[in-house]
């Protein structure tokens, strides 16, 4: 039994997030590339950044960045550098050109139609006029006088 | 045998709904009660059956019934029995079943407790709530039907995912169901007003509470599952913008919105026609939410196991109930006549800046959430939209949100004055800024976050506290005392909720901002300091469990010299699921957890382990059960019994409904 776990412990080695050794030793460089990895997605992953995933492949893009950084790549540099080679798709914060303008001012806009249209209804509500309350039916009436004797 | 009985019980119960969808609403049409009358036995009678049927699917699960496809695929005999049990939800036909127990028991509930409907309003909520039950049912017997045998029985299961044999995660998903399916019932409320023509301030009574319910419930869910990321997933993310995770966070801005506005109808008779839609809309992002994860358009980490069959089946059911919904709401909403009249600066309106503020922050998360889809089919861009995009475009809608939430909270009804209400509130804005200026000069730079949640948590935590407390009137301290424990559920309840609210946004800044982290190749019996705490790996022993092997590993964490805790963050490997998970190792605390995770053996000796002091970690759940305290508080409120009394005297008088 127990050469069977110790086969099984070998078989699937589920390896660290960030691991010691791709650490940098210059803080702020390592800072950085914590950084920038956040915002890099892991490819074979489901909507994970490679910072936080444990796929192999998001190891190496991790290694990428901070080889990127060491070599004195500027944060734009490294971004560029690997959206080149990854396209796209890498990136969790999607770049505001072309149609993804949409996406960046679908929020903004919305909020002026509705503040517009909720500022108009606020706007007509004060200037309704008072109208006559409908009065209850004889029916409502008697329910209405039975609840409040309750 | 068992096992085809539930089978057998959930296609009667499916007649059932049909008899229920369609003889109240003709009934309640032609205003014949006797087919109205049907609605009630028949929705207990659906209740019954699927309870049946999910009893028997249940059954299969506990027993290892492994000639059942589903039980193979999901489970195994070495399986410690609360993972038998949650496994019957654990997976998509099984979810199904539980999703349609949910409806059915929603619809039984309004039967049961629906008394105080009139006999026309209460025969049409039953019948469109049936409707819905129908449309699953078709699709759980057409396209996911969980009774199907094997042919030749193999000797084990499966397993169930590793990840989700935890018991954060087997309470999570009913959670989210019973919220999800809970909006089912505003819908139903929502469509049968529409098809009576009118809304009133009953009809808002009405659907406040089932609302309500929903609502928490929902609160209670994306706070497991938040939790359960936190100590489950390995490094402490608690919320991640995944598309499943928007998906039941959407239903919630939603809920959240229903639930200010149905304030608005049920005392002022004002934004009917809004709060129908957002009725309608709220119970469509729910439909959204189940289309997203189980049709696998857009990826996530929520694999559910997914085939486009049963995606453009959902899709159709979404068409339908949401283009019949609002049809029907194009055709009618024009009759709901407002009647309350209000001033700019009033309650009302402040109300409607909140619904403006969570329906457009729905928004921008639904956008977000299907943008990657629109890119790839409109454009051909394949892109993601992941966390840094929604913390940028969601926060601000929070921090707005929360900045007018004292204020608005405390201006009265139809008329107020901006300067009047804020009289009172001048103190606890000095408070928050002082606050929050403190926290800012403490932390050396940083960002801007941890100063903001903090001046926004203590701005509106004081507002609640003056709100309640000008609500006890005048008068010596001791009366007042006395009158604020006499104050209505709803406006303990109110200031509750919106205190939670403070604590998760004042808890997520907090977390996000202060978090630190150490990684390291730690020897055994080596003690290295991170941020104040001494840790210390003491030992790492192989452990076998019932159905895993586990790397356990024991870790001391000390204050100076004083033990402060003794951890055992593990790494366990399901061999029959072939995966392995992490078990984090966490010293809960009021101000900080501290976070310890063991990583690899490494080649040169020793162990790579990660230590995270996460500041207020637990603010962010603790202010989620704040939140549905706040609710339940409001649920216990008095004006939704008193209908409730009523009933019963009129059981008394001789049993017949009045009309």
């Amino acid at each position: 039994m127990k050469r069977l776990i110790l086969a099984l412990m070998l078989l699937v080695t589920p390896a660290l997030a960030v691991t010691p050794n791709e650490v940098l030793d210059d803080p702020v460089l390592e800072a950085r590339a914590r950084e920038l990895s956040k915002g890099l997605r892991c490819l074979v992953c489901r909507n994970e950044n490679i910072d936080e995933s444990n796929a192999e492949l998001a190891g190496d893009l991790r290694v990428l960045v901070r080889e990127r950084l060491v070599e004195g790549d500027s944060d734009e540099a490294v971004m560029d550098f690997v959206v080149a080679r990854y396209g796209e798709y890498v990136l969790l914060k999607p770049m505001a050109t072309g149609t993804n303008l949409i996406l960046w001012v679908a929020g903004p806009a919305m909020l002026l139609i509705a503040g517009a249209v909720g500022a108009g209804y606020v706007r007509r509500r004060r200037n309704a006029p008072a109208e006559t309350e409908v009065g209850l039916s004889a029916e409502e009436e008697a329910r209405l006088k039975d609840i409040l004797q309750d | 045998m068992i096992v085809e009985l539930g089978h057998f019980a959930l296609v009667l119960a499916a007649l059932v709904a049909i008899v229920q969808m369609i003889v109240p609403l003709v009934g309640a049409n032609r205003r014949w009660s006797g087919w109205m009358a049907v609605a009630e036995p028949a929705a207990t009678v659906q209740f019954l059956l699927v309870a049946a049927s999910f009893a028997a699917l249940t059954y299969a699960f506990v027993t290892s019934d492994f000639s059942l496809r589903l039980v193979v695929l999901n489970s195994h005999t070495a399986k410690p029995m609360l993972y038998k049990v949650s496994g019957v939800w654990g997976n998509h036909e099984g979810s199904m079943l539980l999703w349609v127990l949910i409806l059915a028991l929603f619809g039984a509930c309004a039967a049961w407790f629906g008394g105080n409907l009139t006999p026309t309003l209460r025969a049409r909520v039953l019948a469109v709530q049936a409707s819905i039950s129908v449309a699953f049912y078709g699709f759980i017997l057409l396209t996911s039907n969980p009774f199907l045998r094997v042919g030749s029985p193999p000797l084990n299961g499966e397993d169930l995912n590793p990840l989700l044999q935890d018991p954060g995660l087997a309470f999570h998903p009913p959670f989210l169901y019973l919220g999800y399916v809970g909006l089912s019932m505003a819908f139903s409320f929502a469509i049968a007003a529409l098809l009576e023509g009118k809304v009133d301030a009953a009809w808002g009574r009405w659907v406040r509470p089932w609302t309500l319910a929903a609502w928490i419930f929902l609160t209670v869910g994306i706070g497991l599952g938040s939790w359960w990321a936190y100590y489950e997933l390995g490094w402490g993310g608690f919320w991640f913008w995944d598309p499943v995770e928007n998906a039941s966070f959407m239903p919630w801005l939603l809920a959240a919105a229903l639930l200010h506005s149905a304030i608005v109808v049920e005392k002022r008779e004002a934004l009917k026609s809004w709060t129908i839609l957002l009725a309608i809309m709220a119970f469509g992002f729910s439909l959204i939410g189940t289309f997203l994860v189980r049709s696998g358009v857009i990826t996530s980490v929520h694999a559910f196991a997914n085939d486009p069959e049963r995606g453009v089946y959902i899709l159709a059911i979404l068409a339908v109930f949401m283009g019949g919904a609002l049809t029907l709401f194009a055709a009618r909403a024009s009759a709901m006549e407002a009647k309350g009249v209000f001033a700019i600066v009033s309650r009302e309106s402040a109300l409607v800046a909140n619904n403006v503020l969570l329906a457009v922050a729905a928004f921008v998360v639904f956008v977000g959430t299907i943008w990657p889809l629109v890119a790839e089919m409109s454009f051909g861009r394949k892109l993601s939209v992941g966390a840094p995009f929604f913390d940028a475009a969601f926060t601000p809608f929070m921090i707005a949100l929360t900045a007018i939430l004292p204020i608005g909270a405390m201006l009265p009804w139809k008329r107020g004055n901006i300067g009047r209400t804020m009289q009172p509130l001048w103190g606890v804005l000095a408070l928050s800024i002082a606050a929050g200026s403190l926290v800012w000069v403490m932390q050396t730079g940083g960002a801007m976050l941890a100063p903001i949640g903090c001046v926004l948590a203590t701005w509106v935590i004081g507002g609640q506290v003056i709100d309640l407390w000008t609500r006890t009137g005048r008068g010596d301290v001791s009366s007042r005392i006395r009158r604020l424990r006499n104050l209505p559920g709803a406006d303990w309840g109110k200031a509750t909720a919106h205190t939670g609210l403070a604590i998760t946004l004042f808890g997520v800044a907090g977390l996000t901002a202060w978090e630190s982290e150490d990684i390291r190749v730690a020897q055994v019996g080596e003690r290295f300091e991170h941020a104040g705490y001494g840790i210390e790996l003491r030992s790492v022993d192989q452990v076998p469990g019932p159905n895993y092997v586990s790397t356990t590993a024991t870790m001391a964490v000390y204050r100076g010299d004083r033990e402060v805790a003794v951890l055992h963050p593990e790494k366990r490997v399901y061999p029959v699921a072939q995966m392995p998970t992490t078990e984090a190792g966490i010293d809960n605390g009021f101000l900080r957890d501290v976070y310890l995770v063991i990583g690899d053996e490494q080649a040169g000796g020793g162990w790579a382990v990660r230590t995270y002091i996460k500041p207020f970690a637990n603010w962010i759940w603790a202010g989620c059960i704040i939140m549905g305290l706040g609710g339940v508080f409001s649920l216990g409120d008095r004006r939704y019994r008193i209908a409730a009394g009523a009933r019963k005297r009129a059981a008394a008088a001789g049993g017949v409904p009045a009309e």
